[in-house]
């Protein structure tokens, strides 16, 4: 069994194809703070300056997921499901035109996955 | 009483240069009511080529804007705050339409703050005073504030028209030209400000661009032509712009958000009066604005040996809480800004749920009838827990708090202090000498000491930690928007001997 720490669902896929054919290489960074804050956003590749203090979580459908590590300490007992939402986040995340918002779906990891994952 | 749902034109255009525009592309998007998903209007869905209009025409305005006297600037804050004033209720019932909270806190708070914010700035100008340093008896070092010239405002969603008058204000009193860019979720009370005010200011002083953050909100942030730039936000927004700003070696301020601790002491419940009635209250100003505020007390701490007595009565008074349609006077909570909020404060809820989090009120979805169902409205929620759980590490934005005990003071701070941000706080006690450590101890911008959730101008406002920097409402803001000009004079008629 492959344990991960996040995954993507069908639908969410479908749109971040559709990012994908439109600007090339993409990323997911997980915002933190107030009104759009909590929400992955998804960027073209070097779009955002990314280095050691930015934790990398999994690659969804060819696109890289990153949270800062600050973050990820409290985040790190969670698995993490991207989905979508209609409505209009006010962020720079370029799906944002096409009137639907990522949205971080959780679950607490299972003890077996928080032992491989976490240690 | 009740109000209903105000008149609004078919589109709207940016303002740019002192008049209506369309956007150049000639596209638009659809804004809707949070509070029954119904069409408002539509709004420019403005691309780079309409900000690159918006940045020249404030160029253009800056250099004569920049030399206006202190006194022609306050003449024109007055003016707009004078404005926003005789046209309080247009302006509420509009705020209430195009975020969804109640009507009681548009007129009560949202539109007289904003009015006062104008005020202020415009007082502060007439007052303030650079200064000179007398070196030596032939040297003189004269300081002169400049503006910055060009000024980007991105704002959010949550209190459009207040956030607006948190930002123009002093960018506009400190001799810069803004271009402003709304949330698009909320662009109408703007909108409406531009079309009132119009005429006040020079054409170009004060241009508003609508869109979309990745189309029209990166190219203003990264503008070459802008001078500094003031967000309002969550953190990856936040990072990208500065790092935009360092392309421009521009200043920034960043107001990021939050997740602010509620302290209430033992003290508290030493009397059945009206402090503990306050302090109740204060406990469950959580749900004020739907929770959608950057320093929602959305973690609530009370010691342990109140904590049963004082929790009975906090949920009695949330349970009290009247959560309907947000155009009636009475209701205190309506509805959230979106459907993306909606559901993300849901799925909060139940990561809450999953990690052991207790319900103790509320918990769902709160369904209302009519054209409200389709609405997107959320119970007041308490969740009981402890500090590690995400839902007492991030900011939610809804009307959820998450509750913890304390033993004791220590306890107390080692909580209020494991957040990554620091924007407010909150400390009840009847104790004289807890009133004053404990907010020292603790690392956020702004401390609530026995009141919560108050926002006077004249009291500066912005965080600690990764809650950003910069301080609203209050003069200090001046200097964010402007620079210092030092001027060396010499008296002297004798040279240096040098050369």
């Amino acid at each position: 069994m492959k344990v991960e720490r996040v995954a993507i669902t069908e639908d969410a896929i479908k749109i971040v194809k559709q990012l994908q054919e439109k600007y090339g290489e993409l990323i997911f960074h997980q915002s933190g703070g107030c009104c759009d804050g909590s929400s992955p956003m998804i960027f073209e590749k070097g779009e955002m300056y990314l280095d050691d203090s930015d934790i990398f979580l999994g690659e969804l459908s060819g696109v890289k997921y990153y949270m800062n590590q600050d973050q990820f300490e409290y985040w790190k007992h969670t698995h993490l499901t991207i989905g979508i939402t209609k409505g209009r986040g006010s962020s720079f995340s370029l799906e944002i035109p096409l009137g639907i918002r990522f949205i971080i779906h959780s679950r607490i990891l299972t003890d077996e996955e928080n032992k491989i994952l976490n240690g | 009483m009740s109000y209903s749902k105000p008149e609004f034109k078919e589109k709207y255009g940016n303002f740019i240069n002192g008049k209506f525009v369309d956007p150049v592309g000639g596209e638009y998007f659809d804004n809707t009511s949070p509070i029954d998903n119904s069409h408002i209007a539509k709004y420019p869905r403005s691309q780079k080529e309409d900000v690159d209009n918006a940045v020249a025409a404030a160029n253009a305005a800056k250099d004569a804007w920049g030399n206006t006297s202190a006194t022609e600037r306050a003449t024109l804050l007055n003016k707009v705050a004078d404005i926003i004033e005789a046209n309080l209720e247009e302006f509420a019932i509009m705020e209430t339409c195009d975020n969804g909270k109640p009507i009681r806190e548009t007129i009560n708070a949202d539109i007289p703050l904003s009015v006062d914010h104008w005020r202020y700035f415009a007082a502060v100008i007439r007052a303030e005073e650079g200064s000179a340093t007398e070196l030596d008896e032939h040297t003189l070092s004269m300081n002169i504030k400049e503006p910055l010239g060009v000024v980007a405002q991105i704002i959010p969603w949550n209190f459009p028209l207040l956030m607006l008058s948190w930002k123009l204000p002093p960018a506009l009193a400190a001799g810069n030209c803004v271009v402003l860019k709304p949330a698009e979720q909320t662009p109408s009370t703007a909108t409406l400000l531009m079309e009132k005010i119009a005429e006040v200011f020079p054409p170009g002083v004060v241009n508003v661009i609508h869109g979309f953050g990745p189309e029209a909100g990166k190219p203003l942030a990264s503008h070459s032509k802008v001078n500094k730039v003031a967000f309002t936000g969550e953190t990856t927004t936040g990072q990208l712009i500065m790092q935009y700003a360092s392309k421009n070696l521009n200043p920034v301020t960043m107001e990021l958000g939050g997740k602010s601790p509620n302290i209430f002491f033992n003290s508290v419940m030493d009397e059945d009066d009206a402090f503990l009635d306050k302090a109740i209250e204060g406990a469950v100003l959580f749900a004020f604005n739907q929770g959608e505020v950057c320093t929602c007390p959305s973690r609530l701490l009370v010691q342990e040996d109140i904590y049963d007595k004082f929790m009975e009565r906090v949920i009695a008074r949330t349970k009290a809480i009247i959560q309907d349609n947000p155009y009636d006077s009475s209701t205190m909570v309506g509805a959230q800004a979106s459907n993306d909020q909606y559901e993300k404060i849901l799925s909060y809820i139940n990561i809450g749920k999953e990690e052991g989090a207790k319900v103790l009120i509320g918990g769902e979805a709160c369904k209302l009838e009519g054209d409200l169902s389709n609405g997107f409205y959320v119970q007041p929620t308490i969740l009981e827990g402890h500090n590690k759980m995400r839902v007492f590490q991030e900011e939610i934005f809804g009307p959820v708090v998450a509750v913890t005990k304390f033993k004791d003071e220590a306890e107390a701070l080692e909580i209020a202090n494991d957040t990554l941000y620091g924007l407010g706080a909150g400390v009840w006690t009847r104790d004289a000498h807890q009133l004053y450590q404990i907010p020292r101890a603790i690392k956020a911008g702004r401390v609530w000491v026995n009141c919560y959730h108050a926002y006077p101008a004249h009291a500066p406002f912005g965080g600690y930690k990764k809650s950003g920097f910069g301080r609203e409402n209050h003069l200090m803001m001046m200097n964010y928007y402007r620079q210092t000009k030092n001027m060396l004079i010499s008296y002297d008629k004798n040279k240096l001997g040098f050369f």
